[in-house]
């Protein structure tokens, strides 16, 4: 079954083909195609899992490129990340595209729609199969691709349009730096392939100096598309996507993305003690930093994206700090929650028109099912045992605690801070009194297509955890692992920090704004500059407008009036200073050499009526000149020569 | 072979210049049918065609003896991907020229003159030969411009024909003291090379040949700052001129070096290799940031042009400084790729998007892929092979080029990938204000693509696709005569 895996990708890849070509056969339900396809995809990758798990693997290969004796050669790999990922892309795919069947219904672009879909699931399969950094990059553009056309959606609104081109940009920017990475790591090895690489860097064959360049630049790639700080602006953003879109591509799949690829070039960041040091300083630095915007954000959609931001630098913390197995397994829960809160809040935005919080309230006695799938999603964020997330970011702290002290009480902080905002977000859109009462009078829960995916979620995100549950043998870790699996001993002072800090943060929460028991007002105007701060993303976003954004377009048309004035200038300088030379050359000519001429032809004119006759105007005549001409002057040219 | 494949065209032009000027609508279809026999006899060829067994189809006939000029043709990797350019882009652009309705007779017979020039530049093998062709480039594309352009047509030509022609001028001086300080009494490309490389050459008459040789092909590129022609040529000239003026013509300049100029004047080459890898980076950065600065779609497409030739004169010198065959065929990819997708672009700026939104201004567009979504599609489509996007062909030129200039220019290269963001940058940047957004201007009544326009540019999306994905088709063809290249370069050097 494993060897079937380069299937999956190309289900996708047709059902993008079959919608995404223009027809006019417009009665088609191409959505029926998307969903059939990656179904059937999701199917094939619980075959290769399974087989995975009994053992099996898969690789192959083939030339894509030979320069001089060089073959670079592209293919794909089969092992326990890889098919935990693809049963993971699959199935939020598979729910996201049965829930945009109502989501999405009647929108102008359906058809478009359902087409990027397929392609996104298309590129994101291929980038985990990829055995090679060449193909990953390929498929990690590819996905970039859809991601801007996704969230460019309704780009009818220029704010979408911005966002769409922010996202791209950003993240370009980091794919820059990898592709640098990418050409250290090549020049130092002859190969791209992630096998040979680990291989070559665990041996040492590789100057200390350019693995910590390589990979730290490999890592600025996974910092763009992860969106980790400093390159974290393009997220939040990207919100203005769909939200099935937000579900699948910003939160469950292509972010984590940047998480994967540490994840599978892991054996070239462990060989460099310095990249893993800035793996690990980039994500804690981003878990709480992302963390405290998220405090503070009143578009339900928004809180959600900088929580995201900051589970996917729990993540990079965990991987950083040697946690392979912990950083990845949290890859996986977040996947399962986060998208379960994106169609969660996407049902809530269906039925109200609104993303902001302050006009939502109640809701959870006329949405019962999203009202309470949404619980189920947030306790599993909060770290609430027995939920996934409570599993996955033990894992990460535990790692954390052993390895580094400070980043493990940032860890700490940024979890508190987690259930704060999620149970602020959770009682502002579901308890308490309804803000907007005309909003709330025309609520209704979203039709079953959207609901039954919610429930998958909520109970994959109830339940998944466990299979990284170290009391039930933690089998995720003998699938995913690094080196020999290894288990660390569970201590009381983390167990005690991690549950104060999701107890002390959902309690604050509640005490703000259900018990109101601390006034909110007073807490704000008492902070008025960090809020002030945190609200304006600490004008990170502003500076980076100014810096890079005007800066390039300014510098543009510095260059621009560069090239017409100065450059072409003195093009034309040249030409027009001939031309005066030229007149005067001509008068010269005109007045001195060509009287001098005219005196010569006069006298030419004369002797000239004896030619005439040569002239006969017969084509035979001139022929035969010619080749009298050439026959004389070969002659002359023999004996000459 | 050959001799068919590079007189057919003319034979055509002279078959429309008899016929009668009434009848437009033959006089078109009779261009396209003469244009499209070479892309026949070029696909006949592809067949027969044997990479690596260096120079193929040759003919040699004496010509003028006296001087040591012969009629010399032949084909090898080099040449022959270029030959396939330019007989695919001519008819699609001859195609595109179907709306043209002033002066058609001459216009067409121009065009397969041009065709024949350009042909005939990429297998001459006898420098007396090549000079002729490269010439007859000219002309034809000077009354293109002269006569069918746009409003500032006139200062368009004549700049581009007297820029180009000091060019060219000065590349015969080049050749001409090649000719007489080989003493070999021959103007034979292959056979003065072969002198070169054995070191024959004064090495102070080697720099001034190579300075020569370089501005010629230098402003034909054009590279960094001999390029100002370039944008006004392509803002003014008609649509089908503007694609072979981006698709073939630039290339003539790069072919020069890896034709002439590397395998003539090896130790030349390799002490001018930096300050050309420098000026090609220059013209990555400079040419992206000045396509930003543009509000003309047309002048856009044309530094983006400036901008991917960059690749092409750092992949050369890196393949001549450090021997990197992955940069010699970049360079290549990136001529073929660049010799695709800018004709879709200048189609598409100068027909597709222009005959809808009647202006060539981007501030002035918008919305165009609501109104029209399969116009909308091929722009984007464009636009993102022009930005290198992966599974496009602009990509792997791009990589090659890049990833094997690398180890022998690191800091240049560094430089040069910075220049793909703001590549990106403006490429996004376009789309956002043509197609996204709300639509300005005239509200519906836009048709979405006409049949004709498909023909054109599927072809071009098609071979861009094709390449993209599975580079090899070009690459086996390219990768054994650029290892013969760079091994008879490295040899010179005594690098081996």
């Amino acid at each position: 079954m494993a060897g079937l895996a380069w299937l999956i990708p190309l289900l996708p890849l047709a059902s993008w083909l079959y919608i995404g070509l223009p027809s006019h056969r417009a009665s088609t339900r191409y959505d029926r195609v998307g969903i059939g396809a990656v179904g059937i995809a999701f199917l094939l990758s619980l075959g290769v899992l399974w087989d995975v798990i009994r053992g099996g693997s898969a690789a192959a290969s083939f030339t894509w490129a030979v320069h001089g004796s060089t073959a670079i050669t592209i293919g794909y790999q089969v092992d326990g990340l890889t098919a935990v990922m693809l049963v993971v892309v699959t199935l939020v795919s598979l729910m996201v595209q049965v829930y945009s069947l109502g989501y999405m219904h009647g929108d102008r672009r359906y058809k478009r729609y359902y087409a990027v879909l397929s392609l996104f699931t298309f590129a994101m399969l291929g980038l985990v199969l990829a055995d090679n950094l060449l193909l990953l990059y390929i498929f990690w553009e590819l996905v970039g691709l859809s991601s801007y056309l996704l969230i460019g959606h309704w780009f009818e609104d220029p704010a979408n349009v911005r966002a769409a081109n922010k996202a791209f940009l950003t993240t370009r920017a980091g794919d820059v730096a990898m592709f640098i990475g990418i050409m250290i790591l090549f020049s130092q090895t002859g190969t791209f392939a992630f096998g040979e690489l680990g291989e070559l860097a665990q041996a040492g064959a590789i100057s200390a100096q350019a693995l910590a360049l390589g990979a730290i630049l490999l890592f600025a790639g996974a910092v763009g598309k992860s969106a980790q700080f400093p390159l974290h602006v393009w997220l939040p953003d990207a919100m203005a996507g769909p939200t099935p879109v937000s579900a699948l591509i910003h939160a469950a799949t292509m972010v984590a993305a940047g998480v994967y690829l540490v994840g599978r070039a892991y054996p070239v960041f462990a060989a460099s003690p310095e990249a893993m040091q800035v793996v690990a300083w980039i994500g804690g630095i981003t878990a709480i930093f992302a963390a405290t915007m998220a405090l503070v954000q009143a578009d339900i959609k928004k809180v959600l994206a900088y929580s995201t931001v900051s589970q996917l630098g729990y993540m990079m913390l965990g991987l950083g700090l040697g946690g392979y197995t912990a950083g990845l397994f949290h890859l996986i829960t977040h996947a399962f929650f986060k998208a379960l809160l994106f169609l969660g809040s996407g049902s809530v935005i269906h039925a109200t028109g609104t993303q902001d919080m302050h006009q939502m309230g109640g809701l959870i006695r006329k949405m019962p099912i999203t009202g309470w799938t949404w619980i189920i999603g947030s306790a599993a964020l909060a770290g609430i045992p027995p939920l996934a997330g409570f599993w996955s970011k033990d894992e990460i702290l535990l790692t954390a605690y052993y390895a580094n002290p400070t980043l493990f009480w940032i860890g700490v902080v940024a979890a508190a801070m987690t259930a704060f905002y999620i149970t602020r977000a959770t009682w502002l859109t579901f308890f308490g009194a309804p803000r907007d009462a005309e909003r709330y009078a025309q609520v209704q829960e979203s039709p079953r297509v959207m609901t039954v995916p919610l429930v998958i979620l909520a109970v994959l995100a109830a339940t998944v955890g466990f299979l990284g549950a170290p009391p039930l043998g933690a089998p995720f870790a003998q699938l995913v692992h690094f080196g020999e699996v290894h288990h660390l001993e569970m201590t009381s002072v983390v167990t005690w920090g991690v549950t104060a800090a999701w107890v002390l943060g959902v309690l604050v929460a509640l005490a703000i704004y259900a018990g109101g028991w601390i006034s909110r007002q007073r807490i704000i105007s008492g902070l008025r500059p960090v809020y002030t701060l945190l609200k304006n993303r600490y004008y990170i976003d502003d500076a980076y407008d100014y810096l890079f954004v005007k800066g390039s377009i300014g510098l543009a048309y510095v260059v621009g009036w560069l090239d017409r004035v100065v450059v072409d200038g003195i093009v034309n300088g040249v030409a027009a200073i001939t031309r005066w030379f030229a007149d005067a050359t001509g008068l010269f000519d005109r007045e001195v050499v060509d009287g001098a001429v005219n005196g010569v032809a006069d006298g030419v004119s004369v002797g000239s009526q004896a030619f005439r006759r040569l002239q006969s105007g017969l084509v035979q005549s001139y022929i035969l000149a010619m080749a009298v001409t050439v026959v004389l002057g070969l002659a002359i040219f023999v004996i000459g020569g | 072979m050959l001799t068919a494949l590079v007189f057919t065209p003319l034979v055509g032009a002279l078959v429309i210049l008899f016929m009668n000027k009434e009848k437009e609508q033959q006089i078109r279809r009779t261009a396209l049918a003469f244009s499209l026999i070479p892309l026949l006899i070029v696909l006949l060829m592809a067949f027969q065609f044997e990479p690596g067994a260096g120079m193929q189809f040759v003919e040699r006939y004496e010509w003028i003896p006296s001087i040591g000029v012969s009629y010399y043709l032949g084909t090898d990797g080099i040449s022959f991907p270029m030959l396939v350019v330019t007989a695919l882009v001519t008819p699609l652009a001859i195609l595109a020229s179907f709306s043209i309705t002033h002066r058609v007779k001459e216009f067409f017979a121009l065009f397969l003159l041009l065709e024949t020039g350009m042909l005939g530049v990429f297998v001459a093998l006898d420098y007396f030969l090549f000079y002729i062709f490269w010439e007859v480039v000219l002309v034809p594309m000077y009354f293109l411009i002269g006569i069918w352009g746009g409003p500032r047509r006139q200062y368009a030509s004549i700049k581009f024909f007297i820029y180009t022609l000091a060019g060219s001028v000065v590349m015969l001086v080049g050749i001409l003291a090649l000719y007489f300080a080989s003493g070999l009494g021959t103007f034979d490309m292959l056979a003065i090379a072969e002198h070169g490389r054995l070191g024959r050459f004064d090495p102070t008459f080697q720099v001034w040949v190579f300075l020569a040789l370089f501005f010629g092909f230098a402003v034909k590129v054009p590279i960094f700052p001999f390029h100002t022609w370039l944008p006004d040529a392509h803002v003014e000239a008609p649509t089908g001129g503007s694609m072979v003026l981006a698709g073939v013509l630039l290339k003539m300049g790069t072919y020069g070096f890896f034709r002439i100029a590397v395998p003539t004047l090896p130790e030349a080459a390799a002490q001018f290799a930096f300050p050309m890898a420098l000026l090609g980076v220059i013209a990555i950065v400079y040419g992206a940031l000045a396509a930003m600065a543009q509000p003309d779609l047309k002048k856009m497409v044309a530094y983006s042009s400036i901008s991917h030739m960059g690749y092409v004169v750092l992949g050369i010198a890196a393949g001549v400084a450090g021997g990197s065959t992955m940069a010699m065929n970049g360079a290549l990819f990136v001529m073929v790729s660049h010799g695709i997708i800018s004709p879709l672009m200048f189609f598409l700026a100068g027909t597709m998007v222009y005959e809808r939104t009647h202006t060539r201004m981007i501030p002035e567009m918008g919305g165009l892929w609501s109104q029209v979504p399969v116009v909308g599609t091929v722009l984007a489509f464009a636009a993102f092979a022009n930005l290198g996007l992966p599974g496009l062909s602009g990509f792997a030129g791009e990589f090659f080029t890049f990833v094997g200039s690398f180890p022998v220019y690191t800091t240049l290269v560094i430089v040069g990938a910075l220049g793909l963001i703001l590549t990106a940058g403006y490429h996004l940047w376009m789309m956002q204000r043509v197609l996204l957004g709300e639509p300005k201007g005239s509200p519906g009544g836009m048709v979405d693509i006409t049949g004709r326009e498909l023909v054109v540019s599927v072809p071009l999306m098609a071979l861009t696709l094709a390449l993209g994905i599975f580079p090899p088709l070009l690459l086996d063809l390219v990768n054994p005569s650029v290892v013969a290249l760079i091994n008879q370069v490295q040899l010179a050097l005594g690098g081996f």
